[in-house]
């Protein structure tokens, strides 16, 4: 059992933003009704849009034993239906609104706004490995259909640590600031659950009057933001904010700027608030490190220290375990929230344990001599936009493949994407088409025009030589 | 340049859309205006017209008209 919400049957589970409001009971009640729906150990896609009815689904799936796929609601068409022909889930949890797109699936329950569909086609029987939970987008997927392999033990281990380093009680009130299907979202929402906490929940930003009006309405104590979401905070002048009802800011999804770090980390102190950087990867379900609050100020730029439960090492190019500080190594994490692996289609859902706990993260760190560790670079190529991650050789990839007639590279820094090419009426067009497929703003992604990819000798490409404004 | 202008070029180039979508354009109309896009919105008008908004008129700037009436009522740009 994921979640005990018979310990709190009388407190608010959620509240949606239109006025729709569950107890721990009624939302246990709801996922009983849904049982009858959904045959056991099922696959079911969820399409989320941050309403209490995408939430129910949510839950109830993992409280029923059927394993929910979490998607964008507005996810590419072309893409969607790729992932429907690749996984051939059972049923579809969809926004009512959407319900006479698919073709393939007939209704056969419907509750706040969303309706469950069922496959008409004899889907294939195929298993799904006994402690397959849930399946998550690698945040930021480039159009790729992979899926991070979540199992029960990570998502209830990942969010009692959380819960304990965030202290998290059942008076906390979160008001969603985030895709419930991004993975850092999700884990506001499960370590929430566990305590019985009251989950505000809506699909505003916090660009929106609407969003302040709830967030105020409501007595919001704590929200989670990407890099960007704290420069955006930052320009709505929330230092000036009358916000009594906030007690925590979190930040997660790539490297705040020191100076944001610093702002934040005085405002926060000045406020009696807290303030917690973080660090994590959808590979690790969602946490791996935090950096206490009373450490902000010393540790300006630090990520922190690994999370109750798991451990972060850092390894040289032999694969020794670095133990002088300040020495660059590849940051490596162990823990119960390590997930399973990836999967590609559904003939992945019956694999078992890949990692065994361990998680090569793709970041360079080093730590300092009190052991905070320090992210100082990349082992592998990508960026994070918007608190996404995307693989740039991925994206290069892509281009190739859709623009055969140019050729390109592309490289950039954390939120700015450059396209360098050499056909240059293409830019545009490569620039729509990135912003398109990912799904992120575009003025994340930039081009230049340039008269040749340079490359080396054996043909590749030669990156430092790609020059951009930053 | 005379200040219509100035806006609609702002709001042109930023969401790269013709005259004719910008001037009915309404917050989440397009992929593009969404939060990341109304942060890069804000920045460029007060750089334009050289103000700095205040919190409740960025998040009630809920669409080009409106912004046009924020604008004139509260920062003294005259349409």
């Amino acid at each position: 059992m994921m979640w005990n919400f018979k310990e709190h049957l009388e407190n608010i589970a959620v509240i949606e933003d239109t006025g729709i409001i569950l107890t721990y009971g009624k939302l246990l009640e709801e996922c009983e009704y849904l049982k009858e729906k959904m045959a056991p150990r099922s696959l079911v896609f969820i399409f989320c849009n941050n309403t209490a009815g995408d939430f129910l689904g949510y839950v109830a799936c993992i409280t029923n034993g059927c394993v929910p796929a979490l998607l964008n609601y507005g996810l590419e068409k072309e893409q969607e239906q790729y992932l429907l022909n690749q996984y051939k889930p059972h049923y579809l949890w969809v926004p009512l609104s959407n319900i006479d797109e698919y073709k393939d699936f007939e209704a056969i329950y419907s509750i706040y706004n969303y309706v469950l569909l069922k496959n008409k086609n004899s889907v294939e029987k195929y298993k799904l490995y006994d402690e397959l939970a849930l399946l998550l987008t690698t945040s930021g997927s480039t159009g790729s259909p992979k899926f991070v392999r979540q199992s029960y033990k990570n998502i209830l281990s990942n969010a009692k640590s959380i819960a304990k380093y965030l202290e998290i009680t059942a008076t906390e009130r979160p008001i969603t600031t985030l895709p419930m299907n991004y993975t850092y979202g999700l884990s506001i929402i499960n370590s929430h659950l566990l305590v019985g906490a009251t989950i505000l929940i809506t699909n505003k930003t916090i660009m929106q009057k609407e969003f302040w009006e709830f967030f105020k309405a409501q007595n919001a104590t704590s929200f989670g933001g990407v890099p960007y979401t704290y420069e955006m905070l930052k320009k709505l002048r929330i230092f000036n904010m009358d916000l009594p009802s906030l007690k925590t800011m979190t930040q997660a999804g790539g490297k705040l700027l020191s100076s944001l770090h610093k702002e934040f980390a005085e405002f926060a102190e000045e406020t009696n608030r807290k303030f917690i950087i973080m660090y994590g990867q959808c590979e690790a379900t969602a946490r791996m490190a935090y950096l206490p609050s009373d450490k902000n100020l010393s540790k300006i730029g630090s990520m922190g220290i690994a999370i109750p439960g798991g451990k972060l090492i850092l390894v040289d190019a032999t694969g020794a375990e670095i133990t002088t500080p300040f020495t660059t190594g590849e940051l490596i994490y162990s823990g119960d929230n390590v997930t399973l692996g990836y999967a590609e289609s559904f003939a992945d859902l019956e694999k078992g344990d890949e990692r065994h706990g361990i998680l090569d993260t793709g970041d360079m760190a080093e730590f300092d001599e009190d052991g905070y560790f320090y992210i100082v670079g990349r082992k592998k190529r990508f960026l994070k936009i918007f608190g996404n991650r995307v693989n740039l050789d991925e994206v290069e990839r892509m281009l190739k493949g859709a623009f055969p007639n140019a050729e390109c590279a592309v490289s950039g820094i954390d939120d700015n994407l450059w396209i360098f090419t050499t056909d240059e009426n293409a830019q545009n067009d490569m620039r729509k088409y990135l912003s398109e497929k990912t799904g992120l703003n575009s003025s994340a992604f930039k081009s230049k025009y340039i008269n040749e990819i340079p490359k080396n000798d054996s043909g590749k490409t030669l990156y430092n030589y790609l020059k951009f404004d930053s | 340049m005379e200040n219509n202008e100035k806006y609609l070029k702002v709001f042109m180039d930023i969401f790269e859309i013709p005259k004719d979508e910008a001037i009915v354009l309404k917050y989440q109309d397009i992929d593009d205006w969404d939060s990341v896009g109304h942060f890069n919105l804000i920045n460029e008008l007060e750089e334009a017209f050289d103000i700095m908004m205040e919190t409740d008129d960025i998040i009630d700037f809920s669409s080009f008209d409106k912004g046009k009436e924020i604008l004139t009522q509260k920062y003294d740009v005259e349409f």
